[in-house]
């Protein structure tokens, strides 16, 4: 077994901390923590590309910024949003509460987990590079074909975006299989599927949904590379080919896709209003089965985003009639949520009140989606501000509140240090204020016949007042997000200290310390209820910590990921060194697909954990 | 151990080991790569304006190649079943067959592609020459992949003695290469076999039926 340890060249990493032992990690909680620092950074490059759009829409005939610019302004700014801050942040949480939900010690697979982090962490930083050469993708983050083709998109932004998406694609795939995984075959003893937390149930369908709903994307990517590339036909009107292939391809994914983004914030609702209710979720096997049944849904309304492209009155009818019955496990939700609520007693903290928003801005955004399931009614709608209105209240209302809530609810067991609950309060109604005034008139201006997508408009059209009044709005969102830095900022520094369960709740992560211990749990707890804090004295759960001679045996820190993940994005950039210049272009991707599979080998063949700290030393 | 890979079958885990479930989890989602390729290539049947189409085909040197990619799963088969009665000479002897007949089917399609070309059909030609290039090319990577992983086996067994986790190392290749397989089954019947001697629209509903 040593002489195949040795197959790997690289000596195992034996950095504790610093920047060797992040880079290396394979620990589901730093990875968590790694996602969700990436995404909060993100939030903040996607909400300033938002404000600047705010600014240029302020008053009429503003030329703050060029059409051009502005195209790229909506495209980054949806691209970032869906990829790059909405995924990661419910990834966060993913990593880092999954395993804890479960009483397991880490995820079925420690190194892919850090693989699929840095995938997404390269793709992402491959598709803003386009930036510092000189041209931002203005696509729209729908990157239609063929539109996106080589005869009317001539920039290579275009191309950092398909590539940069094809790359985060990859990572977040194979996070999916890694989280179907775990959560099938990891579950403590007694921890049967009916007894998991909401929001690991909600993982596990977005899980699959990841692994199912990715591919039509991939292929559609991949024939777009083609044909800007290697001038295939996939999407080239002249050879005959359809020009609403790629449209299909990408809202198969698209929608449930949306799922992907709603779900983490539903698990994380249905976690949240237990604990501050003082009572068991309502009809638990009911939010259960209308999540499973909202994800098979998912995937038989992808063409409501086509109504207006001709596809014939019973393809209309039909995916009308399965948008209509897509709310209805929604709606089966929201009631169930409402019920849990009901004869509770209440406890207003914050992750609670940002729980109540989620609950009444997503039933907002769900609303105006049931709207777009009438055709004829969509097809006014399609391409105005009304549509704009409808998915920032899905998304901010519904996804971005329900991330918040996670935030402050799990804030002190990732760090052992409480968020301020005064500066949350203000942070909650400044959000809830300025989310409503930035977007609850954009309805109006849709109705008015505003269309997206347009950098300026006239002053007669009438739309200058809800405009300036949208601007204002989007100020006062944005300073709720900075008492939301500024929280965090002050909780490092010099946070009241967090209890193992500050928040009385009655799930496994709150039965260990906070922060956990890196082996998380000392002994493998065994599950009897739904709610076992509830029903059985936390010591029972976890006794206390091991010395250090007796902790459980965990995976060791790898190189192997990052070199894997980073050969992945060089061969897949070295596409556009080739465009430059073939010869040197080949070499590079060979170069770099060689060294790709030498990390593969060097992962397979080297052991998963290390024996003792001496024999770490022994290879180095 | 924890993080052994046998896993323990009780209620709270499939049973399956973890490794099993990951390749069945991931063939799930190459079905779905698969499928769309073959949809693609389907809804362009017949829409290509220029170029040679499915005439091109030749179905004898397709049907051979074909029956070697067959015959290799049935190799496969006795190489898990040579290592799971704890014969590591046997499974290297069937893997070897195994991965010599993957080499030859992709040797075939490597034919096959330049043929193609010398008679002037690319990817570029048409419709109808991106798709199949794309999704047969596509397969030909998945089998070279499996080749090189078979060989890897082959030369890593030479460490082994024959426990249940190395069974395991090639019951996964196993599933992943018979997945392979079945779909090059459909890619033959439906690409090839409908292609050339189906007629066009008694197979196949009209495009018109879908509104397109």
């Amino acid at each position: 077994m040593v002489a195949l340890a040795n197959i790997g060249v690289l000596p195992r990493p034996v950095h504790p901390t610093g920047v060797w032992s992040w880079l290396t990690t394979v620990d589901h909680k730093r990875i968590g923590l790694l996602y969700g620092a990436t995404a909060l950074a993100f939030f903040i490059i996607g909400g300033i590309e938002a404000l600047i759009m705010r600014a240029q829409l302020a008053a009429p005939g503003q030329t703050i910024v060029s059409a051009e610019t502005y195209s790229s302004l909506f495209t980054m700014h949806g691209t970032t949003m869906v990829f790059m801050v909405v995924m990661p942040a419910g990834a966060a949480f993913f990593n880092y509460l999954v395993p804890l939900q479960i009483g397991a010690r880490d995820v079925a697979f420690p190194r892919l987990n850090a693989f699929s982090y840095w995938l997404f962490l390269f793709g992402a930083l491959l598709m803003n590079f386009s930036f510092f050469v000189g041209a931002f993708p203005d696509i729209g983050w729908f990157g239609y074909a063929p539109l996106t083709s080589n005869e009317y998109t001539t920039t290579a932004a275009t191309d950092y975006w398909l590539l940069g998406l094809q790359v985060m694609g990859i990572g977040s795939l194979s996070a999916g299989f890694n989280f179907v995984v775990t959560i099938l075959n990891l579950r403590a003893p007694g921890m049967t599927l009916m007894r998991m937390p909401l929001f690991t149930w909600m993982t596990l369908i977005v899980a699959f949904l990841i692994i199912f709903a990715f591919p039509p994307l991939t292929i559609a990517l991949t024939f777009l590379l083609f044909d800007r590339f290697f001038d295939m036909n996939f999407f080239n009107p002249a050879a005959n080919a359809d020009p609403l292939l790629w449209q299909h391809l990408f809202w198969i994914f698209g929608h449930p896709e949306v799922y992907v983004l709603i779900l983490p914030a539903m698990g994380i609702v249905s976690d949240v209003l237990p604990t501050f209710s003082r009572k068991p979720l309502f009809g638990y096997p009911m939010i259960v089965f209308a999540g499973i049944i909202i994800g098979f849904l998912g995937f038989g309304v992808w063409a409501h985003h086509m109504f207006t492209t001709g596809l014939g009155g019973w393809a209309n009818a039909a995916f009308a009639g399965s948008t209509l019955v897509i709310a209805v496990p929604t709606g089966v939700k929201l009631f169930n949520w409402l019920a849990t609520m009901w004869g509770g007693s209440l406890l207003f903290k914050t992750p609670m009140l940002f729980a109540l928003g989620f609950i009444s801005m997503f039933l907002l955004g769900g609303l105006s989606g049931v709207m777009h399931a009438v055709v004829p009614v969509d097809t006014q709608q399609q391409d105005t501000y009304f549509i704009v209105a409808h998915f920032h209240y899905v998304l901010v209302g519904g996804s971005v509140f329900g991330l918040t809530a996670g935030v402050y609810y799990w804030w002190p067991k990732m760090t052992g240090k409480m968020l301020g609950e005064r500066l949350g309060k203000w942070h909650f109604w400044l959000m809830l204020a300025g989310f409503n005034m930035t977007f609850l008139p954009m309805h109006i201006l849709g109705i008015l016949g505003m269309p997206r997508r347009i950098y300026t408009y006239d002053a007669e059209a009438g739309w200058s007042a809800w405009n300036a009044f949208i601007s204002a709005g989007s100020l006062v969102l944005a300073v709720s997000i900075l008492l939301l830095l500024v929280n965090i900022a002050i909780s490092l520094r010099r946070g009241e200290k967090a209890g193992d369960n500050p928040w009385g709740a009655a799930t496994l992560e709150w039965a260990i310390s906070s922060p956990p211990h890196h082996y998380n749990f000392a002994v493998v707890p065994t599950v009897h209820s739904r709610y076992p804090l509830w029903d059985e004295e936390a010591n029972v759960l976890e006794p206390p910590p091991l010395p250090p001679h007796e902790e459980p045996l965990m995976p060791a820190p790898s190189y192997w990921p990052l070199v894997v993940a980073f050969a992945i994005v060089m061969t897949f950039a070295g596409l556009l060194i080739w465009q430059w210049h073939a010869l040197i272009g080949i070499a590079f991707m060979v170069v770099m697909a060689l060294t790709g599979l030498r990390g593969i080998y060097g992962w397979v063949f080297e052991p998963l954990t290390v024996e003792a700290p001496e024999a770490v030393q022994a290879h180095s | 151990m924890y993080f052994d890979t046998t896993v323990d079958a009780h209620r709270t885990s499939t049973g399956l080991n973890n490794r099993k479930l990951l390749i069945w989890a991931f063939l799930g989602s190459d079905v779905l790569f698969f499928g769309t390729l073959i949809a693609t290539h389907l809804l362009y049947r017949g829409r290509s304006l220029v170029g040679h189409t499915e005439d091109i085909f030749s179905i004898p040197v397709t049907s051979a190649s074909t029956f070697i990619l067959l015959m290799s799963s049935l190799a496969m088969v006795l190489a898990l079943s040579g290592i799971q009665r704890g014969n590591l000479q046997t499974m290297r002897f069937w893997i070897a067959i195994t991965a010599i007949f993957g080499s030859i089917f992709v040797g075939f399609q490597m034919f096959e592609f330049h043929e193609f070309v010398q008679e002037g059909l690319t990817p570029r030609t048409n419709l109808f020459g991106s798709t199949f290039f794309t999704m047969t090319g596509f397969h030909g990577a998945h089998v070279a992949i499996g080749v090189l992983w078979l060989w890897s086996i082959f030369f890593a067994s030479f460490r082994w003695s024959a426990g249940e986790r190395n069974s395991l190392n090639v019951e996964i290749v196993g599933l992943y290469w018979h997945f392979v397989d079945i779909v090059w089954v459909v890619i033959f019947g439906v690409v090839y076999l409908v292609g050339a001697y189906g007629a066009e629209d008694r197979i196949l509903p009209p495009v018109s039926w879908f509104g397109g």
